[in-house]
């Protein structure tokens, strides 16, 4: 390690100035000099008179000479000779002359960061890529769904070319193994539906009408809707992942050159799968919601479970159920779709499967929401 | 004074994955200065031990000393200066990928000086020029570069804060020969006007041949034998015998000779 300080100072010569630098001018030291030196040489104005006429840089008693210190000292020389200065460097030793060449070789400004234009120029810029972005991915989507129907219509047409083990492994995947999860979640949702419900409507009297407030939202609402988002999150970035990292390792391009359709072999099976399991998980739900609302209205209400599924078959007909049934292969189709996409849209790096996977989960969330307020002014107009 | 001149020391090492054992009793010198090769089939364990002598893994026995101090049992400050004097460059480049590449080449400085941000940029664009790649390189984030130009910007960073020792993972995997001349070439031009010390796990036999000025060879858990190639070549060896005297290896010697005569 090299000791002691980097230090310089200048002074008036017969013929005009002389700087001279001493230590270790090393990346560790000469950052304190460094907006010193740049105001020696800052233009022609402000340079000093002693440094116009002959200058020379001592390196006599610098001690070590790194890329950093060569530079300065390069730079310092061509600042003063734009400046009009006639420059000499004196007291370098051959390594140090090889460096300070090398910093003059290397002189090659360059951005550190690109250029971002104004920031109404930004704006502008944003605004319109997302425009752009917006109406591609729409259309992208639709293209996906349209590769994927063909798909499906082919294997109507011909049932041998559907890939029945990576359809049943899918169903595993996505439904099978999500049963626990959603069965869980949606006992709790039921549980504090019914609780929450039963508090309130205790203060009209009216909490025997708790049974109707959790069959209703849940059958109707909520069981398909927490269920699709719990699919989303679960399955939906499963498949941008999966599909991701293949795009990552070239696998869907080998696929292509071994005359294989990677719609037909990832992510017909996908979307198919999902389709035939989020109705089932959906009812799943739905009976598990209602148990959850029939535990707490018995312990809360004191219903009885003979009671309960009175008034629960009272309040609801079999409408209220294929409403909410009915919906799940739609948005079984929009989490497949967007999962599938974006694991499709994966570019290069790694970092990329990250991005997708994380927009997957978003959108699939969003789509999801959305249609489910679509299907809702639906039903009500037309009165089911 | 052995000491003063080998600057890595690597004595008695032994690194073992489970019941695997990749080096045992392994002893390795690096002199101040020199350009060594390190080669090996797969699996003898070549870039573990680039990572063992920078502190990236811990041996499981032995010692590795850098600049006199034992790599293990640095901590705190001690580590971090003895971090500054050595840079590495991964095989991939290993750059952030959310910063550019003159950012990249910054982040050192950034880290462990403070430096004026002015400076910092001249320096990042005097390091981006002396790696050969062009301006243009400086703005652009690592995705956007090949291959051959992100070994290069690694090579930057590595450079960043002038450090005495410079570890190469694979420099010229991937690129196409005249890159790999070209990449082979810059060493050799940036070792002789830094005076860098450089280490390099390599299989690329004109490298070898081209800028090394000794070749240690990784076999049976230790180094099997380490000198100029001239010497190394000839190892009766029968794995040696077949890397340096197959044709790929006939082919890069007689390059040299017929470059050199």
């Amino acid at each position: 390690m090299t000791s002691g300080f980097a230090r310089f100072e200048t002074q008036e010569t017969a013929e005009g100035g002389q700087i001279n630098l001493s230590g270790p001018w090393t990346v560790r030291h000469v950052g304190e000099h460094d907006s010193a030196l740049r105001a020696i040489a800052s233009s022609v104005s402000n340079t000093p008179r002693h440094m116009q006429g002959r200058v020379v840089i001592d390196l006599s008693a610098v001690t070590t000479l790194d890329t950093a210190g060569a530079w300065i000292v390069h730079r310092t020389r061509r600042d003063l000779a734009e400046a009009g200065a006639d420059v000499h460097i004196s007291g370098a030793d051959a390594t140090q002359s090889g460096l300070i060449e090398l910093a003059r070789e290397s002189d090659q400004p360059c951005d550190v960061e690109p250029d971002r234009g104004t920031v109404l120029e930004a704006i502008a810029e944003r605004m319109g890529r997302a425009v752009v972005t917006l109406v591609s991915e729409v259309v992208a989507m639709l293209n996906m769904v349209g590769l994927v129907l063909a798909v499906i219509g082919k294997v109507i047409v011909r049932p041998r070319t559907l890939r029945l083990t990576s359809v049943v492994s899918q169903m595993e995947r996505v439904g099978l193994n999500a049963v626990p999860i959603v069965a869980l979640l949606t006992f709790l949702i039921g549980a504090v539906l019914a609780q929450q419900g039963a508090s309130q409507l205790k203060l009209f009297g009216a909490e025997v009408y708790t049974v109707n407030l959790v069959a209703i939202s849940m059958l109707r609402e909520l069981a398909v809707l927490i269920t699709a988002i719990i699919v989303a999150g679960r399955s939906g970035s499963a498949f941008t992942a999966e599909i991701g990292s293949m795009k990552v390792r070239e696998e869907i391009d080998a696929m292509r050159t071994l005359g294989m359709d990677p719609i037909a072999v990832l992510v017909a099976p996908r979307v198919i799968a999902l389709v035939l399991m989020l109705p089932v998980l959906t009812f799943i739900a739905d009976i598990m919601g209602l148990l959850g609302g029939g535990v707490v209205t018995y312990f809360a209400l004191d219903i009885s479970p003979q009671i309960y599924l009175q008034r629960v078959d009272a309040a609801v007909a079999s409408n209220t159920f294929f409403v909410g049934l009915i919906k799940a292969p739609f948005l079984a189709m929009a989490i497949a779709v967007i999962g599938c996409l974006e694991g499709m849209r994966v570019t290069g790096s790694a970092e990329s499967v990250g991005e997708r996977t994380t927009s997957s989960v978003v959108k699939a969330i969003f789509t999801v929401i959305v249609l489910n307020a679509l299907f809702a002014i639906f039903f009500t107009a037309v009165g089911y | 004074m052995a000491e003063h001149e080998n600057i890595i020391q690597v004595r008695n090492l032994r690194n073992q994955f489970g019941s695997q054992v990749i080096h045992d009793q392994l002893g390795l010198d690096v002199r101040k200065g020199e350009v060594l090769g390190v080669v090996g089939g797969s699996g003898t364990g070549k870039s573990v031990l680039l990572r063992t002598i920078v502190g990236l893994k811990r041996p499981d026995a032995g010692t590795v000393r850098v600049f006199g101090q034992d790599v293990a049992s640095l901590e705190g400050e001690a580590r971090k200066a003895v971090e500054q004097r050595w840079g590495v460059a991964f095989q991939d480049g290993a750059l952030f990928s959310a910063l550019t590449v003159a950012q990249n080449v910054q982040v050192p400085m950034r880290e462990h000086l403070n430096l004026p941000q002015k400076l910092m940029d001249e320096l990042a664009a005097e390091k981006i020029a002396m790696v050969g790649l062009p301006p243009s390189a400086g703005p652009k984030h690592p995705s956007e570069l090949s291959g051959g130009m992100r070994k290069r910007a690694a090579l930057a960073r590595a450079l960043a804060l002038d450090p005495e020792i410079v570890f190469l993972d694979e420099p010229t995997a991937g690129l196409d020969p005249i890159g790999a001349a070209d990449y082979d070439a810059l060493i050799r031009q940036l070792k002789d006007a830094l005076g860098l010390t450089v280490f390099m796990v390599t299989h690329d036999l004109d490298s070898l041949y081209a800028i090394c000025d000794r070749v240690a060879v990784l076999a049976e858990r230790r180094v099997m034998v380490i000198g100029p190639i001239s010497e190394v070549s000839t190892h009766s060896d029968a794995w040696i015998q077949e890397y340096f005297q197959g044709p790929r290896s006939r082919a890069a010697a007689g390059a040299v000779a017929r470059a050199t005569s």
